[in-house]
C-alpha cells in the first residue's frame, strides 16, 4: 500500500524535473504523451478491450497553440501533488476551484471551464501513468447499489440489504472496499436512475437474489470499477438494462470494451463479461412495444452510424442485425415502455424471462 | 379648339406667326441668371465656395501657364449676416488691359475651350458667373487690379454684366498704385454664408493643397483665423500641350463635324492631319480597314462610310495617345502633398499609364493614405480630384465613388459590405488629369461614367489596395507578434511556480531559463506539428523582425 501511495508523488516529481532540465538546457519544454482519440484508440480482439496506439501528442510550452494547455496540465499537477502532500482527496469541481484564478496583469485565466481542468486531469493520468483517483482527485458520487453484499468500507460495515429507499451510494475510488459476504447470484446495471427505484420498490434483488446499480447518464468510474472487481473477484455475471438507441449501446459498449477518452484505463475498468440484456429489436415484436416507438432524429441516425462503424461492433453480426433493424424501424425505444404493460411488469415478467431464457446480446 | 379655329379662319393668318413674333435670342447671361443652379451658386453656402474655387482654379491656371510658383492669397471678410467679401489675389502673369473686361464680365469667354489642352477651367464661364452672381445678389460690382508688369502700370476696374447682351460694363476703370510687380486682385461682394465642415472653402483650400504640393496659399477665413499652406516642393508641374484627339473612341457626329469642316482634300490626309497618333501610313491602314479609297474627299464621306470608318479605326492598331499633353502630380509629388496635409501612418499612390476615353487621352492617379490620426470607425474619407481641383459635391453621382465603391476592398484589410464605401481608418483619393474631363455638368462637380475611366480608376485602387493589404497585414502580424510575446511571458510566472513545486527547483531558476528562451530566436522558430485538437500558428519572430528592420530603414 505505502509503495502505491508513492509512486504518484515520484511520478510527478519526475515529471517537473524532466522539464526543469530542459529549461536549463534551453531546449522548448515539452511534454508526450498518448494521443487521447478515437484515431489512436485499438481494439483489442484478444483482451476484447480497447486500448491506445502508439500515437503521441507533443505538447510544447513555446508554441501559441500549446502555451495554455501546456500552463493547465502544469498547474493541474501542482494541484495534485499538493493534495498528495497533505493526503487529501479533491473532487473534479474542488480541482477546478483550486486551478480557476485570473493570472496578474492581465485578464486571462488558467482555465475557465471544468471541462478544461478535467481534460488536464484525464492528461496527467496518461502523463504520470497513475489514475485519478491515485493523483487523489474523485469524482463526483451517481449512482445506487442494492443487494445482498456486506462490505467494509473506510472502517465502516455496510449491508447492502439494508440501506431504506436510496440504496448505497457508490463513491469515486472504490479500490479500498473489502467485501465481507457476497450472496447475489449476478448484477443488473441500468442505465435509468428511475427503472432502479421501480426494481428496488419491487424488492427485486430480494426475489431474484441480485445486485442492482445504476448511474446517471455514463457510467462512471467508480462503478465500473465496483462492477469489474464484482465481476473477476465474485465471478458475477453482468448484464445491462439500456434504452434502445445509440446512447444505450453506448453505455453498455463503454462497459464492456472501455471508453474512447479513457482507452488507457480500459484494465483497470472494462468488463469484457458483460452482457446486453434489453431493450433489444426483438423485445420491440416480442413484447409488442412497437407502438411507443420515437421516432429517430437526424441526430439518432448519425450516432447509430457512428456505433456501427466502431471496430469491436464492425464484425459482431449480432449486433450489426440491432443495428440495422434499428434502422429500418427508423425509431428508438425508451425502458419505461415496458410500464404501458403495468407497472410491475418489467420486474414480474420481462426481467425474470430474459434472464431465464438467457436472452442475451454478448 | 373650334373657337380657335374660328379664329384663325377669321384673321387668315396662321397663328404661328403671331407667336414668332415673341421668339427671339435669350442672352447666356440671361440664361444663367435664370439656372444660377447649373454653375453650382444653388445655395448660399455653396456660391461662397464657388466664388473661392473660381477665383483660386484661374489664378493657379494663370501662374503655371507663366510658370511661376503660384502663392495665392485668399480672404474672406463677414459684412453683414449674409453678405461677404471674397478676395483672391496672385503673383501670376496679370492680364493685359483689354482683356480685363471680357475674362471677367462676359459670360463664356476664354482660351480654353476649344483647345485640348489640360488646365483647370474649360468653358470659361467660372470667374464671370461668380460675378454675375454677386451681382445679382448684392448689386454691387466685382474689383479687379491687375498689372502685367514692373515697366506697366496696374489697372483697376470695377466691372458689371450687361446680361441682356452678355457684355461687360465697365463703372470703373483707373491707374492705381501697387506693390506688386505682377499678379492680379479679385474681389467680389456676394450674398454667402460660412461654416467650416465636408464642403467649405476650408476644406477646399487644404485639399488643393493636397493635390497641389508646388502652391503656397494664405488663407484668411471670416473669423480672421489665418492658415498658411506652404508649398512642399520649388517643382512645378510639367507644362501640358495641346494635342488632337485620338482616333479611338472619337464619335460619329464629332467624326462627320470634322469631315464637313476639314481643309485636307483627301480622306487619308484628313486622317493623318487632324487626329494624333495617326500618321499617313497609319491613316492609309485605317482606309484598308474601312474599304474606303484614301483618297476619298472628304465632303463625299456620307453617313454610312463614316461608320465605316470609325469600324475601320476600331480594327487598326494605334498607339496610344501623347501623354506630355498630360500633367499628372506624379508618385513623389502627390505622396508629399499627401503627407504634408494627412497626418497617417502608411501612404501609397499609383500612377497609371495613360488610357483613352472618346478619343481624350487620361491618366488616373490614386492614392491611400492608412492609420494615423484617421478616424477608425469612420466610412472611407474619398478624396475627389480633377485636374488638380478638389471635387467637393456630388460625391455620390461621380464615376470615382462609383470605382471605390465596386472595388472589392476587404482582401486589402477595410471593411466593406457589398457595393459600397469601405469602412476604416483610410483616406481614398483618386486623381483625373485630362484634356477634356467629363463632368457630369457645368458646376464641375462629378465625373461621369465612362466604362474605360471608372476600369483605369479600379485598375488604380486595386493596386493601391494591394500595397495596403501588404501592410496592414504585415502591421497586424507583428501586433499578434507582440500579443504572443507577451502570453508567453504571463505565462512564464506561472509555469515556474508550477514546476518548482513539482521539482522542488527554486523558482526565480526556472523563470531566468524561460525568460532567456523568451528572447533567443531559435526557439521562436516553431515547426508545424500534426495535432489532434490543437490549432497550430506558425511562429517565425526571427524573419518578422528582419522584415520590420527593413521596413523602418
Amino acid at each position: 500500500m505505502k509503495n502505491q501511495d508513492k509512486k504518484p508523488v515520484k511520478e510527478l516529481e519526475e515529471f517537473g524535473k524532466k522539464l526543469v532540465i530542459e529549461i536549463e538546457k534551453g531546449i522548448n519544454p515539452t511534454i508526450e504523451f498518448s494521443l487521447r482519440t478515437l484515431s489512436n484508440v485499438i481494439y483489442d480482439t484478444k483482451t476484447k478491450t480497447l486500448g491506445l496506439g502508439e500515437k503521441q501528442q507533443k505538447r510544447t510550452f513555446f508554441n501559441v497553440g500549446h502555451a495554455k494547455k501546456f500552463m493547465q496540465t502544469l498547474e493541474i499537477a501542482k494541484v495534485s501533488k499538493s493534495l498528495l502532500d497533505v493526503q487529501k482527496h479533491g473532487s473534479l469541481r474542488d480541482v477546478f476551484y483550486m486551478a480557476k484564478r485570473t493570472i496578474p496583469n492581465s485578464n486571462i485565466n488558467i482555465v475557465d471551464e471544468q471541462v478544461e481542468s478535467d481534460n488536464a486531469i484525464e492528461d496527467l493520468e496518461l502523463i504520470t501513468n497513475c489514475s485519478r483517483e491515485q493523483l487523489n482527485i474523485n469524482a463526483n458520487k451517481m449512482g445506487s447499489v442494492a443487494g445482498s453484499v456486506l462490505i467494509e468500507d473506510a472502517g465502516d460495515t455496510i449491508n447492502w440489504a439494508k440501506l431504506g429507499s436510496g440504496g448505497w451510494s457508490i463513491p469515486s475510488n472504490v479500490e479500498k472496499i473489502d467485501f465481507k459476504s457476497v450472496k447475489a447470484k449476478y448484477i443488473i446495471y441500468m442505465e435509468k436512475q428511475a427503472v432502479w427505484e421501480r426494481l428496488h420498490e419491487d424488492k427485486f434483488w430480494e426475489k431474484q437474489n441480485c445486485i442492482i446499480v445504476t448511474s446517471q447518464g455514463q457510467t462512471t468510474r467508480g462503478i465500473r470499477r465496483l462492477l469489474q472487481r464484482l465481476n473477476e473477484e465474485y465471478k458475477l455475471p453482468i448484464y445491462v438494462l439500456a434504452d434502445f438507441d445509440g446512447w444505450g449501446f453506448y453505455i453498455y459498449s463503454v462497459l464492456k470494451f472501455g471508453s474512447i477518452s479513457l482507452a488507457h484505463m480500459s484494465e483497470e475498468l472494462a468488463i469484457p463479461d458483460a452482457k446486453f440484456l434489453g431493450i433489444t429489436a426483438d423485445d420491440a415484436i416480442d413484447y409488442d412495444l412497437k407502438k411507443h416507438f420515437i421516432k429517430l432524429k437526424d441526430v439518432d441516425n448519425s450516432r447509430l452510424k457512428q456505433i456501427a462503424d466502431y471496430d469491436w461492433f464492425k464484425k459482431n453480426k449480432e449486433w450489426q442485425r440491432q443495428f440495422k433493424m434499428m434502422k429500418d424501424f427508423g425509431a428508438k425505444l425508451e425502458i419505461q415502455a415496458l410500464s404501458s404493460k403495468g407497472i410491475t411488469f418489467i420486474s414480474d415478467k420481462y426481467l425474470p424471462e430474459k434472464i431465464k431464457k438467457g436472452e442475451f446480446l454478448d | 379648339m373650334p373657337n380657335q379655329e374660328i379664329k384663325t379662319e377669321m384673321k387668315e393668318i396662321p397663328i404661328a406667326y403671331e407667336l414668332a413674333k415673341r421668339q427671339k435670342d435669350i442672352s447666356v447671361a440671361e440664361f444663367f441668371t435664370k439656372n444660377r443652379h447649373l454653375l453650382g451658386f444653388d445655395n448660399k453656402r455653396k456660391a461662397l465656395l464657388m466664388a473661392v474655387k473660381e477665383a483660386v482654379d484661374n489664378s493657379l491656371d494663370a501662374c503655371e501657364e507663366a510658370r511661376v510658383l503660384p502663392e495665392i492669397n485668399v480672404e474672406i471678410i463677414q459684412m453683414a449676416e449674409f453678405k461677404y467679401k471674397v478676395i483672391v489675389e496672385d503673383n501670376g502673369p496679370g492680364i493685359v488691359k483689354k482683356q480685363i473686361p471680357n475674362i471677367f464680365a462676359k459670360l463664356l469667354y476664354g482660351s480654353k475651350f476649344h483647345t485640348m489642352k489640360q488646365s483647370r477651367g474649360q468653358q470659361g464661364i467660372g470667374i464671370s458667373a461668380a460675378v454675375l452672381y454677386a451681382q445679382l445678389t448684392t448689386g454691387r460690382t466685382a474689383k479687379i487690379t491687375s498689372r502685367v508688369s514692373k515697366k506697366e502700370p496696374a489697372f483697376y476696374y470695377e466691372l458689371n454684366i450687361d446680361t441682356q447682351n452678355n457684355k461687360p460694363v465697365i463703372a470703373k476703370e483707373e491707374t492705381v498704385e501697387w506693390a506688386k510687380e505682377n499678379g492680379t486682385k479679385v474681389e467680389i461682394d456676394l450674398e454667402a454664408e460660412y461654416a467650416k465642415g465636408v464642403q467649405s472653402v476650408d476644406e477646399y483650400l487644404k485639399q488643393t493643397a493636397v493635390i497641389n504640393p508646388h502652391v503656397t496659399i494664405i488663407y484668411t477665413n471670416p473669423k480672421s483665423e489665418q492658415v498658411i499652406y506652404a508649398r512642399a516642393t520649388d517643382k512645378l508641374p510639367d507644362e501640358p500641350k495641346e494635342i488632337k484627339p485620338h482616333p479611338y473612341g472619337i464619335e460619329l457626329g464629332m467624326l462627320m463635324d470634322k469631315l464637313r469642316w476639314t481643309e485636307a482634300r483627301t480622306l487619308q490626309s484628313f486622317l493623318a492631319s487632324e487626329f494624333s497618333r495617326v500618321g499617313s501610313g497609319t491613316a492609309k491602314e485605317i482606309c484598308e480597314h474601312a474599304a474606303i479609297l484614301p483618297n476619298t474627299k472628304p465632303a463625299d464621306v456620307s453617313r454610312d462610310m463614316a461608320e465605316k470608318l470609325l469600324q475601320g479605326i476600331q480594327l487598326t492598331k494605334i498607339i496610344s495617345p501623347p501623354t506630355d499633353c498630360l500633367s499628372p502630380i506624379g508618385k513623389e509629388l502627390f505622396e508629399k502633398g499627401l503627407r504634408k496635409e494627412i497626418r497617417a501612418e502608411f501612404y501609397c499612390v499609383i500612377s497609371r499609364p495613360p488610357a483613352v476615353y472618346r478619343g481624350n487621352p487620361f491618366i488616373i492617379e490614386a492614392a491611400v493614405a492608412f492609420g494615423g490620426e484617421i478616424p477608425k470607425e469612420d466610412k472611407a474619407n474619398i478624396l475627389r480630384f480633377a485636374n488638380r481641383v478638389p471635387l467637393l459635391y456630388q460625391e455620390g453621382g461621380c464615376a470615382m465613388t462609383k470605382a471605390i465603391m465596386e472595388t472589392n476592398w476587404k482582401p486589402y484589410g477595410l471593411q466593406q459590405s457589398s457595393d459600397s464605401i469601405p469602412v476604416g481608418p483610410v483616406v481614398i483619393v483618386v486623381h483625373m488629369s485630362s484634356v477634356w474631363v467629363p463632368f457630369t455638368s457645368e458646376s464641375k462637380e462629378a465625373i461621369a461614367h465612362y466604362v474605360e475611366i471608372i476600369k483605369e480608376i479600379k485598375l488604380a485602387l486595386q493596386e493601391c489596395g494591394r500595397l495596403l493589404g501588404t501592410y496592414v497585414r504585415k502591421k497586424y502580424r507583428i501586433s499578434e507578434q507582440i500579443e504572443r510575446a507577451n502570453m508567453f511571458e504571463k505565462y512564464i510566472p506561472e509555469i515556474a511556480e508550477s514546476l518548482s513545486i513539482l521539482s522542488n527547483e527554486k523558482k526565480e531558476k526556472i523563470m531566468q531559463g524561460l525568460q532567456k528562451m523568451l528572447v533567443k530566436p531559435e526557439i521562436k522558430k516553431e515547426i508545424i506539428e500534426e495535432d489532434s485538437d490543437d490549432k497550430l500558428y506558425k511562429m517565425d519572430f526571427k524573419k518578422e523582425n528582419e522584415e520590420s528592420r527593413q521596413k523602418t530603414s
